[in-house]
C-alpha cells in the first residue's frame, strides 16, 4: 500500500541556537513533508534535541523562523505548539511520576477538554460525560499500546520499555498531526525496538501522523524512515533519501565512518 | 536632615544585624543547596546558651571575671552550636542527600521547631541578659556640621565593627586556608569536588559549625542589645527577605542586602508610617522581596537561576 | 480474607472511576459518615466537641485546601493563615455590614475573597518556586498580618481589635450548642471533601500534579502552567478561606488577627506534610493528629513524670511539642514522605493478604 506523502507541513529555516558561549546549532534549515516519516541523526552532541526542543517551544533560538502548515514563528510557544498539533516524546522521559499510567495519559488529553472547574468539582452531567469520552479514547491508545495490565500502576513502579510506551501513548492521545519522538528506541533489545518500530509505523499508517524521529540505530532509521536529515556539531550535513545519505561523503566521514 | 541621618544610621545599624543572620543562610546554602529555615532557631538556641553559661560559670568555677565568664560562655556556646551541626548532619543531612529543595526545606522546618523546643528545655523560657560590656551610652558625632550633633548608639558602633571582624575572618578563612578552598569547591559543584576527595559529608559538618557560629556571633549582638528572648527566633525571620535582595549565593550580597532592609525598614516606619497607621515594620521587607522576586529572582547579586530540560 | 475485591467487576468506566471502587471500603465510608453524624453526638461530651472535634473538623478542611497547593500542585505555601484571616474578616464585614445576611453566603463571600488574595499573591509562582515561593507566600501572611490589626474598616472600627460574631443560624436552625456546631462543621467538611476529591482525581487534578511533577512536560503536553497555579491558588484560597470564616465564627466567636498568624501557617503545613502531601485523606489524618497530640501530651508528660518522680510543667508541656513537631516532620520527610496516608493504604494491602503474610 502506497504511502502518500503530502506538502511540506513543517519548514524550520536558518534557525541558530546558542547556551552562553556554546553554539548548539548554526542555521538549521529542512522541511518536513506531511504523513512522512523524518529522521534525525547524527553523532551524540550534534543537536538534535535542541532542535526538537526549539520544534517544541521549550527553546528559544537566538536566530531563524519555524513555519507551521505556512504560518511563520520567530519563537514558539510550547502550549500554542501543543494546540496546533505538535506532540513529542522525550529521551529522558519526562513522565508524572506521581500519577499512574492511565492518568498520565489522560494527562495528554487535558488541551481537548473543556469543562470548566465547578463542574468538574460537582462531578455531575457534562463534566462527567466528556471524561469519559476521553476515557475510551484512551483505552483505545492502551490496547494499541498493549499495556492493558499497568493501568493502575504508577508509572514509577514500571520498567523501562513500559516507561517509553507511556510517554508515547500520552504524545498519541493528543490526537497529533506531527509526532516529535526523541529517541524512543533508546536502551531497549532487540524485541522492544521490534514492538516500538511497529507502533510508529502503525501510528503513521493508521492515523497518517508526521513523525519526525530522531534515532542512533542505523538499522532502524534505513528501514523506516522516508526522509533523513543528518546533523554534526550543530550543522546540516546531509538531508535526502535513506539511500543518498548512505552515499554522502560527508556523512560517511563524520558519522557512519570512512567507506572502505 | 540631621534626623533623617539619625534615622539612616539606626537603620543601618538594624540591617547590620539582619546581615549576619542573613549571612549563616547563604553560608549553608552555598556549600550544601540546603535552605536553613532554621537559621533563626539557631540564632536563638546559641544566645540562650551563651547567655546562661555566661550566668553559670561564674557559679559553677567561681569565676568573677566579667571578661573571663563571657568568653567561656562564648567558647561553649561555639562547641555546642558544632555539635547541633553534627547532629544535624548525622540525622537529617545525610538522611535526605538526594532530595528536591522543598522537601529539605520543610526538614528545617522541623529542626527550627525542634532547637525551638530543646533550648527553651535545657535553659529556660524567661528573658536572659547577655552583658558583654558593650557601652548603652549613646555618642554625639558631627555637632560641628549638625548643631548638637547625631546621635548615635555606642553599642550599635561596635556591633557593626564586631560584625566586620565576623566577615573578614571569614573571608581569610575562606581564601586563604585549605579548609576555605574545599567549601568554595563543594559550594561550586558537589560531585566534581567529591571526584577529587573531598568528604562531603565531613564539609557539611564544618559549614553547618561556622553557619551555627554565625549564628552565635548574631545571637550575642541581638541578645546584648534586646535581651535574649523567644521572639528571637521569629525576628531572625526577618532575614529572609535580606537573602532573596542580595541572592542566595552571594555573600556581600547579604551584607548590602541587609543594609538594604534595615534602612528602608527604619525610614518607612518613619515617614510612611504616620500616614496608613505605623507598624509598616511588620511587613516592609517581605513586601519588598516579593517585588525582587517578580522582577530579579537572583537578587542583585546572586546567580541567574536557570531551568535546564 | 474480608478485603478482597474477588468477584467485584468493573463493566463501566463510570464503576471504574467510582470514589471508592472496593465495595468494602464504600460501606466502611459510608458507616463512618453515619457514625460521625448520629453516633458520635451520643457518645461525646461538651468538651470533646469543643476542645477536640470542632476544632478537627475546621482545620482538616484548611489542610484540604492546603493539601490541594502544596501537595497536588507541589506549590508551597507559608501563607496559608492570611488567607484564613482573609476569610473570617470578609465573612464578617459581610455578614455585620449587610442587614440580615445569610451565614452560609457571608462564608462563602469570605471563600470568594480569600480566592482574591490567593490569587493575587499566588503571581510570584508564575516566575519562582521552592524557597523563593514560600519567602513571597510569607509577604502575603505578614501583610495581612498587618491589615487586620492597623485597618480599623476591616475590623469595624472597633477599638480593641477583636470582633466577635453571634446569632448564628441556618434555615432558621440555630447554630449555638457544641452539638449544633458540630453537625454544621461536619456536613461542610463531607461537602467540599466531595468536591475536592472530584476535582483532584478530574481533568484540573491532573493537571496540577503534572505540574507537580514536571512542569515543562506538562507545557508540552498542553497544560498552561499559569492557568494551572492560579487555578491550584484559587481553589485552595477558597477552602482555606470558608475555614477561616468557620474558624472565628463558629469555634472561637470571637477573634483577634493573632489566631491566624505565621504559626497558624506552619501549623497547617506540618498537617499536611505528616498526613501526607497529595491525598485528601492525609489531610484528616494530618488534621487528627496535630490537634489531639497536644491534648494528649498535656495528659500523657505529666503522669509520666509522675511515675519517675519529674514535676512537668505546662510550659515543660509546650516546649515538648515544639520538640515532638520537629522531630516527627524530620521523620516522616525521611521515612515517610507520603505521610500517614502512605502508612493506612500500606495496612490495607496488607489486609487484602490476611490472614496471610504475603
Amino acid at each position: 500500500m502506497a504511502k502518500k506523502i503530502g506538502d511540506v507541513i513543517l519548514d524550520v529555516n536558518n534557525i541558530s541556537l546558542s547556551f552562553g558561549g556554546v553554539k548548539a546549532l548554526s542555521d538549521i534549515s529542512f522541511n518536513v513533508k506531511e504523513h512522512e516519516i523524518r529522521a534525525i541523526i547524527g553523532p551524540n552532541g550534534a543537536g538534535k534535541s535542541s532542535m526538537l526542543n526549539c520544534i517544541n517551544g521549550v527553546y528559544t533560538p537566538q536566530q531563524g523562523t519555524i513555519s507551521f502548515r505556512g504560518q511563520t514563528f520567530k519563537h514558539m510557544n510550547s502550549h500554542q505548539v501543543a494546540v496546533m498539533g505538535v506532540a513529542r516524546t522525550f529521551q529522558n522521559l519526562a513522565l508524572f511520576k506521581g500519577m499512574s499510567v492511565l492518568d498520565n495519559i489522560m494527562a495528554g488529553r487535558n488541551l481537548k477538554i473543556k469543562s470548566n472547574l465547578l463542574l468538574q468539582a460537582l462531578g455531575v452531567g457534562p463534566a462527567r460525560k466528556e471524561e469519559f469520552k476521553h476515557r475510551e479514547a484512551v483505552e483505545k491508545i492502551i490496547d494499541f499500546l498493549e499495556i492493558q495490565a499497568y493501568r493502575k500502576t504508577a508509572v514509577g513502579q514500571l520498567s523501562y520499555g513500559l516507561q517509553k510506551r507511556v510517554d508515547l501513548g500520552r504524545a498519541l492521545a493528543m490526537e497529533p498531526q506531527v509526532l516529535l519522538l526523541d529517541e524512543p528506541m533508546a536502551g531497549m533489545n532487540v524485541e522492544e525496538k521490534q514492538d516500538m518500530c511497529r507502533f510508529v509505523l502503525d501510528v503513521n499508517d493508521e492515523f497518517g501522523t508526521t513523525v519526525v524521529l530522531i534515532e542512533h540505530d542505523m538499522s532502524v532509521v534505513m528501514d523506516i524512515s522516508d526522509r533523513v536529515v543528518v546533523l554534526d556539531y550543530g550543522k546540516k550535513i546531509g538531508d535526502g533519501t535513506p539511500d543518498e545519505v548512505r552515499n554522502n561523503e560527508d556523512v560517511l566521514r563524520a558519522y557512519l565512518g570512512t567507506s572502505h | 536632615m540631621a534626623f533623617f541621618l539619625e534615622t539612616l544610621m539606626s537603620g543601618l545599624m538594624a540591617g547590620m544585624l539582619y546581615s549576619l543572620v542573613a549571612l549563616g543562610f547563604v553560608l549553608i546554602f552555598k556549600a550544601s543547596g540546603v535552605f536553613n529555615f532554621a537559621q533563626g532557631a539557631m540564632v536563638l538556641f546559641a544566645a540562650l546558651a551563651m547567655a546562661r553559661f555566661a550566668e553559670w560559670i561564674p557559679q559553677w568555677t567561681g569565676i568573677e571575671s566579667r571578661l573571663g565568664a563571657n568568653l567561656a560562655a562564648f567558647v561553649i556556646a561555639g562547641l555546642i552550636m558544632c555539635i547541633v551541626a553534627w547532629f544535624i548532619e548525622r540525622l537529617v543531612l545525610r538522611h535526605l542527600v538526594n532530595q528536591e529543595g522543598a522537601t529539605l526545606l520543610m526538614a528545617t522546618l522541623g529542626i527550627t521547631y525542634f532547637l525551638e523546643g530543646l533550648g527553651q528545655t535545657i535553659f529556660g523560657s524567661d528573658i536572659y541578659k547577655i552583658d558583654i560590656g558593650m557601652p548603652k551610652d549613646p555618642v554625639f558625632v558631627l555637632d560641628s556640621v549638625f548643631p548638637g550633633g547625631i546621635l548615635i548608639n555606642k553599642e550599635d558602633l561596635y556591633a557593626a565593627l564586631i560584625a566586620a571582624v565576623l566577615v573578614a575572618t571569614l573571608s581569610l578563612f575562606f581564601q586563604k586556608t585549605s579548609t576555605g578552598r574545599a567549601l568554595r569547591a563543594v559550594a561550586d559543584d558537589h560531585q566534581a569536588a567529591q571526584s577529587i576527595g573531598i568528604p562531603l559529608n565531613r564539609i557539611w559538618v564544618i559549614v553547618w559549625c561556622v553557619a551555627g557560629v554565625t549564628a552565635l556571633v548574631a545571637g550575642m549582638i541581638w541578645g546584648s542589645k534586646l535581651g535574649v528572648q523567644f521572639s528571637l527566633a521569629t525576628v531572625a525571620l526577618r532575614a529572609l527577605p535580606v537573602i532573596i535582595l542580595g541572592g542566595l549565593t552571594s555573600v556581600p550580597g547579604a551584607i548590602i542586602g541587609g543594609l538594604i532592609i534595615g534602612v528602608g525598614e527604619k525610614l518607612s516606619e518613619v515617614y510612611l508610617g504616620p500616614f496608613v497607621g505605623g507598624g509598616i515594620e511588620i511587613w516592609f521587607a517581605y513586601v519588598l522581596a516579593l517585588v525582587f522576586l517578580l522582577f530579579r529572582p537572583q537578587g542583585l547579586f546572586g546567580e541567574k537561576i536557570i531551568d535546564r530540560v | 480474607m474480608f478485603y478482597r475485591e474477588n468477584g467485584q467487576f468493573k463493566t463501566t468506566y463510570k464503576a471504574d472511576q467510582q470514589i471508592f471502587p472496593i465495595a468494602q471500603d464504600r460501606w466502611v465510608i459510608l458507616a463512618l459518615i453515619a457514625f460521625a453524624f448520629v453516633g458520635v453526638p451520643m457518645l461525646v461530651d461538651e468538651y470533646m466537641f469543643r476542645a477536640i472535634l470542632i476544632p478537627f473538623l475546621i482545620l482538616a478542611l484548611a489542610a484540604l485546601g492546603v493539601n490541594i497547593l502544596v501537595g497536588y500542585c507541589g506549590q508551597i505555601s507559608l501563607g496559608s493563615g492570611a488567607f484564613m484571616a482573609v476569610g473570617a474578616y470578609a465573612a464578617y464585614n459581610t455578614f455585620v455590614r449587610i442587614e440580615g445576611m445569610p451565614l452560609i453566603v457571608a462564608l462563602l463571600s469570605g471563600g470568594f475573597f480569600a480566592t482574591l488574595v490567593g490569587m493575587f499573591f499566588g503571581i510570584p509562582s508564575l516566575r519562582v518556586k521552592g524557597l523563593y515561593l514560600a519567602v513571597a507566600t510569607l509577604a502575603a501572611q505578614f501583610f495581612c498580618d498587618w491589615a487586620f490589626l492597623r485597618i480599623g474598616w476591616f475590623t469595624n472600627n472597633t477599638p480593641s481589635g477583636s470582633v466577635s460574631v453571634s446569632n448564628l443560624q441556618v434555615f432558621g436552625w440555630s447554630i449555638e450548642t457544641p452539638l449544633q456546631k458540630y453537625l454544621f462543621c461536619l456536613a461542610v467538611l463531607v461537602v467540599f471533601g466531595v468536591l475536592a476529591k472530584n476535582l483532584v482525581r478530574g481533568a484540573i487534578g491532573r493537571e496540577w500534579m503534572a505540574i507537580r511533577d514536571m512542569d515543562v512536560a506538562a507545557a508540552v503536553i498542553g497544560i498552561r502552567p499559569m492557568y494551572a497555579k492560579l487555578s491550584a491558588f484559587a481553589v485552595s484560597s477558597f477552602i482555606v478561606g470558608v475555614a477561616g470564616g468557620l474558624w472565628g465564627f463558629v469555634h472561637l466567636g470571637s477573634w483577634e488577627p493573632a489566631a491566624f498568624s505565621v504559626d497558624r501557617s506552619f501549623q497547617l503545613l506540618f498537617m499536611v506534610i505528616i498526613g501526607g502531601l497529595g491525598s485528601i485523606m492525609g489531610s484528616f489524618f494530618g488534621a487528627a493528629f496535630i490537634v489531639v497530640l497536644p491534648i494528649f501530651l498535656n495528659q500523657f508528660l505529666p503522669a509520666l513524670g509522675a511515675l519517675v518522680g519529674v514535676e512537668i510543667s505546662t510550659a515543660l508541656v509546650v516546649h515538648a511539642e515544639f520538640m515532638i513537631f520537629g522531630a516527627l516532620i524530620v521523620w516522616f520527610l525521611i521515612v515517610e514522605p507520603h505521610g500517614l496516608a502512605r502508612l493506612w493504604s500500606v495496612a490495607k494491602q496488607k489486609l487484602r493478604l490476611w490472614p496471610f503474610p504475603h
